[in-house]
């Protein structure tokens, strides 16, 4: 199946959605021919043909709604004048957009919402991008015949206040409404429900009283449900509703087309600038993964880039303990250089290495991986994808072949039953989670397996038909269970299983898991887990049609995290679901370009394209093409890291965009081996946290000031493009490569599309990957080589990469981390919307207004116990450390579970998080930690410490006049 | 509460072990395989070295996966 896909240029609005059909349909439009699908409007029909009927409440993002009456055609045989825009398309069906009788009357229609509008189009913000001064145009209004007696917009009418009149809602940080000119064509409510999925927004009253109101009576936007996702205020045909930065900077006369920096949704955007001013982010309605939609990270929070925090030239220190002195490009490098070289004279070559980010370019991550087997000479590379993502390319490289996801977004749109497990998609990849809530409420079922009760169990015209609440920690006894319940009740699909997998592997895994240790009646007590609720998910599941598997950290950052996502692999087998659109094993990555770094060789025992390094053939590809012998051991992983430079004998380290002392586990653990090490170089934008402990620090750029690609969650690879020249004056692959020459190597790459042809030259599923393709297909999703030249929306369709896929047992073995008397309590921790991450960009925006700090989840019954209320302060203990935060009592957490998030350094919630990790991988266990939770009176001797600290090692010399 | 390098390479070794016991086929194997093919030659010395000393602490299938553990100076 082609996707219908418009010529990637033409953002036109064609006024109601495209039509699937395959069925297509000829009529006459004006006298021209136009074939269309079948279920087309007449409205899109002639936008297709090039003739655009005037419309205002219609918008191609949005189902037809037919309120404004200004679309109206003749169709010949018909009687009166039908709205376009409602009005399907037939065979032979012949229309006239432009006879006297439709002008006549779209003038009236014009002249009704003219009589109540303000005319300030000079002044008003929207003045050259606002539909209805378009329409007053198109439909040659020239004068108003009747002046109004009522109206909304004037504050004030025959001397006294006007009941009508309604201030501006200025509560939002990033637009506002500005009822005053609202015509009240609901598009802005029809995208909170059909685009987002919030159902913020409604029209109160009714005819000349009715009103757009957000919340109930008596809310703003700001207290609203309203989750700031923008879609309403693309919607506005208007300057209703309005960014601010458009009121304050003026309408955009250019627009560059990019990808959002956030999370692993990979949402394609505009930047519209005025000259190099960035005026705002809009998301582009052809980007594959978000098809026009955004969550307010991307579409608002990029302040970022200019704040004043911003570090814009490169200093050192001696000692971590010193100032930083600001020194040129040419000085930093070459003492990152000397000392580099130095500690590996003194300690030996394997002493050094370097962490790649996913926040980066997969072009930039390529190099940092590049200098590090090649200038370096060994392989101590690793990523954050550790910390989160690492168990994911395991277990389904262990099961299917390959370390990644195995569907497109679109697939959700397919999908039958789906099984959300640890991962909380509206608040971290929204624009996912908006898309799988329209396929719920078009009637797919889902089951939540998640120890709290995350907003898509419930929200607006959405619950799930299983909440399983389990025990943190429990992923694989719940998932053998499910196992259990398919096996044994004859549910499972011996058809695929015969074709595609091994029958043995099946047979040993049938046995394993029918045993009756593994059913739900057994394991409720372990895993608190109702047994009638989890035999009916599983029933579910295996019977209710195309099934698909999305899954997040919570399922990955356990001890077990490997062994869980090969379960989640065993389940999607034994029930056929692999190979076609609606179904898959759908890993949500969490940074933008996790699926990248890993892909470009990150990992120290994995050159790129998941090939090891002791695999003679792909070394002698790079090292034909580097002139450089490649170590075949396996380098240290993060923790390892920290570990040899505890013990001695790892000394040095370059951090490109990660921020390791915030984000990684046992902070104390951390912090002693950065602080064991000579020279630690941070490359960011910020002075981060690890930074209080860098000799170096290199300033970074930002997503909006490079070139480069970053490779979404669906592998889908996303041209990122550069709209202004970076503030600090390097992209910080040019950083990469100065640093590597300062150390003796000869790189001379002028432009990131050369990075791009050497990772196509040397890795086979990148083989057909190039600038100049993605400028014409606009992304594609890997692999992408002569067998599959369009790439590869869907994988494992006719067979698994590996051949037949592989069953797993997946024994559940309790963690170590366990509660006992003095930690009673399990901690698990997330992340929420309108916070990315360690927060280093979403702190420095407005989005500061939804999330000022880290809360503690606590059950009102575990909260009682302890003498806690509401907003008190309280003391946070784990065996590795402890913390303070404000407690928030909620019975979205089980009694006996507690939650936070972790994006403020303040709270150092991973102060509490301990070494455990999973067993293949070294993905720490941030998932569960035994707690107590106390009251106290503010913040830990640590914290005041810490901030003590954090201050004395950011300052910096005034520069040397 | 970091644990001592030797016994947290013990502690890894372990958790290997705990998976590929409970697997079909033989343990040992498993598991010197797995760590040839993710630890860090210093992380297999280490290991090899500690549990010259005394395998205290360590599961069976590890004693047993020793044997096959690659020295850094041998050729993979
Ligand atoms: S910003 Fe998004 S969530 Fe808020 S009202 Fe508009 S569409 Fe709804
Ligand atoms: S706020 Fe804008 S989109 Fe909403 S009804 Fe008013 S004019 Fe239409
Ligand atoms: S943060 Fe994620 S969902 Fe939000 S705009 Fe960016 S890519 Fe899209
Ligand atoms: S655009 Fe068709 S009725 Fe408004």
């Amino acid at each position: 199946m082609k996707d219908f896909i418009l010529p990637p240029k033409d953002d036109r609005d064609m006024g109601t959605p495209a039509s699937r059909s395959l069925n297509m349909i000829t009529l006459k439009i004006d006298g021209f021919d136009v074939t269309v699908p079948e279920g087309t409007s007449v409205m899109r029909a002639s936008a297709e043909a090039g003739i655009q009927v005037p419309k205002l409440c219609a918008t191609d993002s949005l189902e037809a709604f037919g309120s404004c009456r200004l679309c109206v055609v003749e169709i010949e045989g018909r009687r009166g004048t039908p709205a376009s825009c409602t009005t399907p398309v037939s065979e032979g069906m012949v229309v006239q957009t432009q006879s006297s009788k439709v002008r006549k009357i779209r003038k009236g229609v014009m002249e009704l919402y003219i009589s109540d509008h303000p005319l300030d189009c000079l002044t008003c913000s929207a003045n050259g991008d606002c539909e209805l001064q378009d329409m007053a145009g198109a439909v040659g209004l020239r004068d108003v015949r009747y002046e109004a007696v009522d109206t909304h917009f004037q504050p004030r009418q025959n001397g006294e206040a006007n009941p009508n009149y309604i201030p501006k809602d200025d509560s939002n940080p990033y637009f506002t409404y500005d009822p005053a000119k609202c015509i009240v064509c609901s598009r802005c409510v029809r995208a909170c429900e059909e685009v987002q999925g919030t159902f913020a927004l409604t029209i109160t009253g009714s005819g000349f009283d009715s009103r757009v109101s957000a919340g109930a009576a008596g809310d703003d936007f700001m207290s609203s449900d309203c989750v700031s996702c923008g879609a309403c205020v693309q919607a506005c045909p208007t300057a209703t509703l309005q960014e601010k930065s458009v009121i304050a900077l003026g309408t955009p006369e250019r627009s560059v087309i990019t990808t959002c920096a956030y999370c692993g949704v990979g949402c394609s955007f505009k930047a519209e600038l005025n000259g190099d001013q960035l005026v705002r982010m809009v998301p582009y309605k052809h980007g594959k993964a978000n098809r026009g939609h955004s969550c307010v990270k991307g579409r608002f929070a990029y302040g970022y880039a200019s704040h004043t925090d911003r570090i814009v030239n490169p200093m050192i220190r001696d000692r971590i303990e010193d100032p930083w002195r600001e020194v040129s490009w040419e000085e930093a490098l070459g003492f990152t250089a000397t000392r580099l070289r130095a500690i590996q004279a003194k300690h030996g070559k394997h002493s050094i290495g370097g962490i790649t980010s996913s926040r980066c370019t997969n072009e930039e991550t390529y190099l940092v991986q590049k200098m590090i087997r090649a200038v370096f000479g060994n392989n101590n590379t690793d990523t954050c994808a550790r910390v989160c993502h690492s168990p994911t390319g395991y277990g389904l490289r262990t099961t299917f072949g390959t370390s990644a996801g195995t569907q497109d977004f679109d697939s959700v749109e397919h999908t039958d039953v789906v099984i959300v497990i640890g991962a909380n998609p509206t608040d971290a990849h929204p624009v996912f989670a908006s898309r799988l809530k329209k396929r719920l409420r078009r009637g797919a079922k889902l089951i939540v397996i998640d120890p709290r009760r995350i907003d898509l169990v419930k929200s607006a015209h959405v619950a799930a038909a299983h909440h399983l609440p389990l025990r943190p920690g429990t992923n694989v006894a719940v998932l053998t269970s499910i196992a259990h319940v398919i096996v044994t009740e004859g549910l499972a699909d011996e058809d695929f299983i015969r074709t595609r997998c091994d029958w043995s592997e099946f047979a040993d895994y049938a046995e394993f898991a029918s045993d009756p240790r593994h059913a739900p009646e057994a394991t409720e007590m372990l895993t608190g887990v109702p047994a009638a609720e989890l035999r009916a998910a599983a029933r579910l599941f295996a019977t209710g049609g195309n099934g698909s598997i999305y899954y997040g950290l919570g399922v990955t950052e356990h001890s077990q995290g490997s062994t869980t996502v090969m379960a989640i692999a065993n389940l999607a087998m034994m029930t056929g679901n692999l190979g076609r659109p609606g179904v898959g094993v759908n890993p949500l990555r969490g940074q933008n370009n996790v699926q990248g770094a890993c892909d470009m060789g990150s990992f120290p025992h994995e050159l790129p394209g998941y090939r090891h390094v002791s695999d003679d053939a792909t070394r002698a590809v790079f090292e034909q093409l580097w002139g450089v012998t490649i170590d075949a051991e396996p380098g240290l992983r993060i923790p390892n890291m920290l570990d040899a430079a505890v013990e001695g004998t790892f000394k040095g380290l370059y951090v490109q965009g990660e921020d390791i002392l915030q984000s990684d586990p046992d902070t104390h653990h951390v912090a002693a081996g950065l602080a064991a090490m000579e020279c630690v170089i941070v490359q960011d934008l910020f002075l981060n946290e690890t930074a209080n402990y860098a000799h170096v620090f290199l300033p970074g750029s930002t997503f909006l000031e490079k070139d480069g690609t970053f490779t979404n969650a669906e592998r889908r690879i996303n041209r990122v493009r550069r709209v202004m020249a970076p503030r600090n004056g390097l992209a910080d692959w040019e950083v990469t490569q100065a640093l590597a020459n300062a150390m003796g190597a000869h790189w001379a790459y002028t432009h990131p599309a050369q990075i791009m042809d050497e990772i196509a030259a040397t890795t086979p599923s990148f083989a057909g990957v190039s600038y100049e393709m993605l400028e014409e297909k606009g992304s594609v999703q890997w692999p992408c080589n002569e067998a599959a030249p369009e790439g590869t929306p869907i994988m494992h369709v006719d067979g698994f990469v590996r051949g037949r896929g592989r069953f797993i047992t997946t024994e559940y073995v309790a963690t170590e981390e366990r509660t006992g008397p003095r930690f009673p309590l399990l901690l698990t921790t997330g992340r929420i919307l309108s916070q990315y991450n360690v927060g280093a960009q979403t702190r420095r925006t407005d989005n500061a207004a939804w999330h000022p700090e880290d809360v503690l989840e606590i059950h009102p019954h575990d909260a009682e116990l302890r003498g806690v209320k509401q907003d008190d302060w309280v003391r946070l203990a784990s065996r590795a450390g402890e913390t303070s935060l404000r407690a928030h009592l909620t019975d979205r957490v089980s009694p006996g579970v507690v939650y936070t998030t972790f994006h403020h350094p303040v709270t150092q919630a991973n102060v509490i998080t301990t070494d455990h990790s999973d067993w293949a991988t070294n993905c720490p266990e941030y998932k569960v930690t035994a707690v107590q939770v106390a009251l106290s009176n503010g913040p830990s001797e640590w914290q005041r410490d810490y901030a003590e600290h954090a201050e004395r090692s950011r300052r910096i010399l005034p520069a040397a006049e | 509460m970091t644990a001592s390098p030797a016994k947290k390479l013990v502690k890894m070794a372990n958790q290997i072990a705990i998976f590929f016991d409970t697997q079909p086929g033989d343990p040992a194997t498993g598991i010197a395989h797995h760590i040839n093919e993710f630890w860090e030659p210093r992380m297999r010395e280490g290991l090899l070295d500690s549990s010259a000393t005394t395998t205290e602490g360590l599961s069976p299938s590890v004693v047993k996966a020793l044997a096959h553990i690659r020295r850094a100076t041998q050729p993979a």
